[in-house]
């Protein structure tokens, strides 16, 4: 038995989509660009057996992301979605220095105030701020080679 | 005597690279891969082979420009290997990761900016009120991400409501 309405895959593949295939879920005929851009990276087979490789509840999931990663990599060949970890990274640095610049403004301030004793909300703020917790770009990943960081120096 | 036992590499004593010993094939001296899949480092291509496939690597080195592809190949092997440690969300998972810190971030800095404002409208409430830089590209980067979570958490691929992300994520 097929599906009367083929999946994107297989209407992509130019095949008869069954009514157990293992992509339909995943890629609704909706979405053509969608499998387009994962089979064009991965590869429809590798996708199959990736998915089939997980547990039936994650699957969506995974799919979504690799969806995700087959659409930035089509976008930027070069860096696909080690182009975005880079964009964030380079976002975390700068809205830290600006954390850390404003703080010390409000340090300055509340010193100011507490060397004129009719100014305590000054000094009252300044209690409430918080520490900028040093944070490792993202754990587990980054190995002795730190091949993102190469990439990054090199791109930017 | 045909010197057919040795690969056409392998004669003038250069082993073939990772990729055509994994593959099992004939290593030539144009070989694609080899500039990038020394012998000594065979993880690197099995893992790549295994997510993207050897043939789909082939084709996107082949669409670049030479001197770009020595950084395509090191993006591939780092989402590869982030893929086979998270198989469900790969390196979209760090992204996640990211993206949620660079929201707490962002708060921090606004709640802040806020309290610099306070202060300075308490200290002197004739002055006019300072100006608040608008960080374009934060506001770009929050926006175009700011419902990765959601659409990493969401149960339907369909139903990706945020306006910023149909912009940048165009399958909803």
């Amino acid at each position: 038995m097929s599906n009367p309405t083929r999946c994107a895959a297989c209407r992509y593949l130019r095949r008869r989509c069954c009514e157990d295939c293992a992509l339909a879920p995943y890629f609704p005929s909706a979405n053509p660009h969608r499998f387009a851009c994962v089979h064009r990276i991965f590869g429809a087979s590798n996708v199959a057996r990736m998915l089939q490789q997980i547990p039936v509840e994650q699957r969506r999931q995974a799919a979504d992301a690799i969806a995700m990663e087959a659409y930035w990599r089509v976008q930027d060949p070069v860096y696909g979605g080690v182009g975005v970890i880079s964009m964030l990274q380079r976002e975390i640095s700068v809205t830290q220095r600006e954390l850390a610049e404003t703080q010390a403004q409000i340090t300055m301030y509340a010193s100011q105030a507490q060397s004129q004793p009719n100014q305590t909300a000054a000094a009252q703020c300044s209690e409430d701020r918080h520490s900028v917790p040093s944070q490792p770009p993202f754990p587990g990943l980054y190995q002795r080679d730190d091949i993102p960081q190469e990439i990054l120096r090199r791109h930017f | 005597k045909q010197s057919s036992s040795l690969l056409p590499c392998e004669m003038g004593g250069n082993s073939p690279c990772a990729s055509c010993k994994l593959l099992r094939r004939r290593c030539t001296k144009d070989c694609i891969f080899a500039p990038f899949f020394p012998s000594d480092e065979p993880h690197k291509f099995a893992m790549v082979h295994k997510v993207f496939g050897a043939s789909n690597v082939s084709k996107m080195l082949q669409e670049l420009p030479i001197h770009q592809r020595a950084d395509a190949v090191s993006s591939l092997v780092y989402e590869a290997n982030a893929r086979m440690r998270d198989p469900v969300y790969g390196c979209v998972g760090a992204i996640s990761y990211l993206q949620n810190q660079v929201s707490q971030l962002q708060m921090q800095l606004a709640v802040a900016q806020a309290e610099i404002l306070c202060i300075q409208m308490q200290q002197e409430p004739a002055l006019p009120e300072p100006q608040m830089d608008a960080d374009d590209k934060s506001f770009v980067v929050h926006n175009e991400l700011s419902s990765m979570a959601q659409f990493m958490n969401h149960p339907s691929t369909s139903n990706v409501p945020q306006e910023a992300l149909k912009r940048e994520y165009p399958w909803t």
